[in-house]
């Protein structure tokens, strides 16, 4: 092998690079400070900027890491570094970042401060199955990113040992998660007995030039699309979710219901615009390969995941599982931007997915400080907490509006610009499906609100205090959510600047 | 004489693959569903090895093959130390009794 060539992948995998040596840091640290834990959350804080600026770098590069020759005319590889990618790194880092503060002021994580390198040595191994999974460019390739990161996240589900749910949590995530693992290695298998390659772009070239077994192929492509709705937690295979988001500590749901369903997104997005897209008309919409009807299947997908977590989050008493079923539904919506499949459906995705870190870190984040002070998750608690903490009431109560996407917040925002693309797309009777599902998902969080301000309580509550600390962190999560409702254009031009895909057209 | 073939290979696979789905299904103990599970990654091997051999595709197959048997044996490492995990709050690793997380 040519050793310049190898050069040349190095140089194009920098931020993968510092956070492997992060996480052996991160593990050897822990072995050498084993009695004083507390540099290890500044190790992690600093690497992470370290592969911010590593990002930041790569912006406008666009190539193929670790090419493979067997292609005539196009460069081709298995792992693509383009705009696209950086986006979803650059989100993957911020929630990293929040995840990091967070546990640093959480209950349940101080109590296991002896193993906090383990804790921080896992989430990196996350983070790393989490950028190749943005960026790759081979089938195989993404089974073994999206185990690397499952692996890491099966053990997080279950860190904490207070309560029992704690485990049951991290047996039913790996009882699904493997199971769903399995199924996609399958399909993956059959594409590759019918194709002869595992390459998305050789997959496209060889789907361009000849024809294949269509029941087999659909059937392949189901099971590879059960793999990665299983980490976006799409109906039906989102039974994991709520269970797992409850039992998990709540720093691991928060970071499961941002980080990993964004790497799940990147990895839909890319296996369909890669192996199926030939053509961009003059609209930018996707001219699609005729062997698999991709457009019906992501309309019912999503139509199901938002009307199923929607209506079953309707009856949730506790706040952790609600939130789970309204991030169910969020992936409903967003599978809409995918749904479209044009340019202009993408991008709100991007930006519905930067505005749904923002208010959904922001919502685990209130909610895990309350919870920490009155010990309960449950919402017929949280009578009368409005009046008692009234910086955390005023803050869920922004971020569940935002959530709800009613204006002046950043979640209105995300979800006009997906309607418009819908509208754009002709598809006006799946936009009035998630208008619907709208008006429903108010419901749920305006009863939230109802318990913190207007239920009467017996006696007057104590008051909740929040350290400087506490606040402000909430308000980093809270003043984005306000000001991207009104000035929202940065966002934008940055979704728009990031929407460039390796895809070989 | 009957010339073994690739459509041996691939009727073993769909066999094996049936039965880790039924595994899944069908049994209780959260040891033979991870069994289960086994089964179906060593389909996806055989059909892996069999089309790279009688597809002329390399040795590609043969190296995902090792991959996956890679992985499988660090995910049974996980599943087990969970398993045992389990069994030290509930003490039984029935997984139709694990359920208090439930509305």
């Amino acid at each position: 092998m040519n050793l310049s060539i190898l050069y040349d992948s190095l140089a194009l995998i920098k931020p993968e690079i510092a956070i492997s040596i992060a996480l052996i840091l991160l593990v050897l640290f822990d072995l050498i400070f084993h009695h004083d834990k507390r540099i290890i959350k500044y190790i992690a804080g600093i690497s992470v900027l370290v592969t911010f600026y590593f990002v930041y770098e790569q912006f406008g590069l666009r190539g193929f890491s670790f090419q493979t020759d067997n292609i005539d005319l196009i460069t081709n590889g298995m792992v693509a570094v383009d705009g696209f990618a950086s986006f979803f790194k650059v989100i993957i880092l911020l929630s990293t970042v929040f995840i990091i503060f967070f546990s640093n002021s959480s209950l349940e994580i101080q109590q296991s401060n002896d193993r906090i390198g383990e804790y921080y040595a896992l989430i990196f191994g996350m983070i790393l199955g989490m950028f190749f999974m943005v960026s790759a460019n081979d089938l195989i390739l993404i089974y073994l990113s999206l185990e690397l990161m499952s692996l890491s996240s099966y053990v997080l589900a279950g860190f904490v040992k207070i309560r029992d749910r704690n485990s049951e949590a991290s047996l039913k995530y790996i009882i699904y998660g493997s199971v769903s693992s399995g199924l996609m290695l399958f399909g993956i298998s059959l594409v590759f007995g019918l194709t002869g390659t595992t390459n998305l772009l050789a997959l496209k070239t060889f789907l361009l030039a000849s024809s294949v077994n269509p029941v087999v192929f659909g059937f392949a492509i189901i099971l590879i699309v059960a793999g990665i709705g299983y980490k976006i937690s799409s109906a039906p295979f989102h039974f994991w979710t709520p269970d797992v988001y409850e039992g998990a500590p709540i720093t691991i749901t928060a970071y499961l219901s941002v980080a990993s369903k964004a790497a799940g997104f990147a990895l839909l997005v890319r296996f369909i615009k890669v192996a199926f897209v030939y053509q961009t008309d003059s609209d930018g919409h996707w001219v699609m390969l005729q062997i698999f009807d991709w457009q019906t299947l992501i309309i019912i997908l999503s139509i199901l995941t938002m009307t199923l977590g929607n209506f079953a989050a309707l009856w949730q008493n506790n706040i952790k599982r609600l939130l789970a079923y309204s991030s169910i539904a969020h992936a409903g919506y967003l599978l809409l931007g995918l749904a479209v499949l044009s340019d202009q459906g993408v991008i709100a995705l991007l930006i519905y997915f930067f505005f749904y870190l923002l208010m959904n870190l922001g919502a685990f984040y209130v909610v895990m400080l309350i919870s920490d002070k009155i010990g309960s998750e449950d919402i017929h608690d949280y009578n009368g907490i409005g009046p008692a903490a009234p910086f955390l009431g005023v803050a869920l109560t922004i971020f569940l509006i935002s959530l709800t996407g009613l204006p002046p917040t950043a979640g209105f925002i995300g979800k006009l610009y997906i309607f418009i693309a819908l509208v754009d797309a002709k598809m006006i009777a799946v936009a009035i499906i998630a208008l619907l599902n709208t008006v429903v998902s108010l419901y749920y969080y305006v009863r939230v609100l109802k318990h913190m301000y207007l239920t009467k309580v017996e006696e007057q509550r104590a008051q909740v205090n929040i350290s400087a600390w506490n606040l402000i962190v909430a308000l980093l999560l809270l003043i984005p959510v306000l000001v991207f409702g009104v000035y929202f254009s940065p966002i934008v031009d940055f979704a728009q600047a990031c929407n460039s895909l390796l895809s070989g057209i | 004489m009957l010339e073994v073939g690739l459509n041996h290979f691939l009727i073993i696979s769909a066999i094996l693959f049936s039965l880790g789905i039924y595994g899944i299904v069908s049994r209780k103990n959260a040891i033979m569903v991870l069994m289960g599970v086994e089964l179906l990654l060593n389909a996806s091997n055989i059909n892996f090895v069999a089309f790279a051999r009688y597809g002329n595709l390399g040795i590609d197959g043969q190296i995902y093959a090792l991959f996956v048997i890679i992985l499988a044996a660090a995910e049974a490492a996980i599943a087990l130390a969970i398993v045992l995990n389990i069994y030290k709050t509930f003490s039984n690793v029935n997984i139709d009794e694990i359920d208090n997380l439930k509305e």
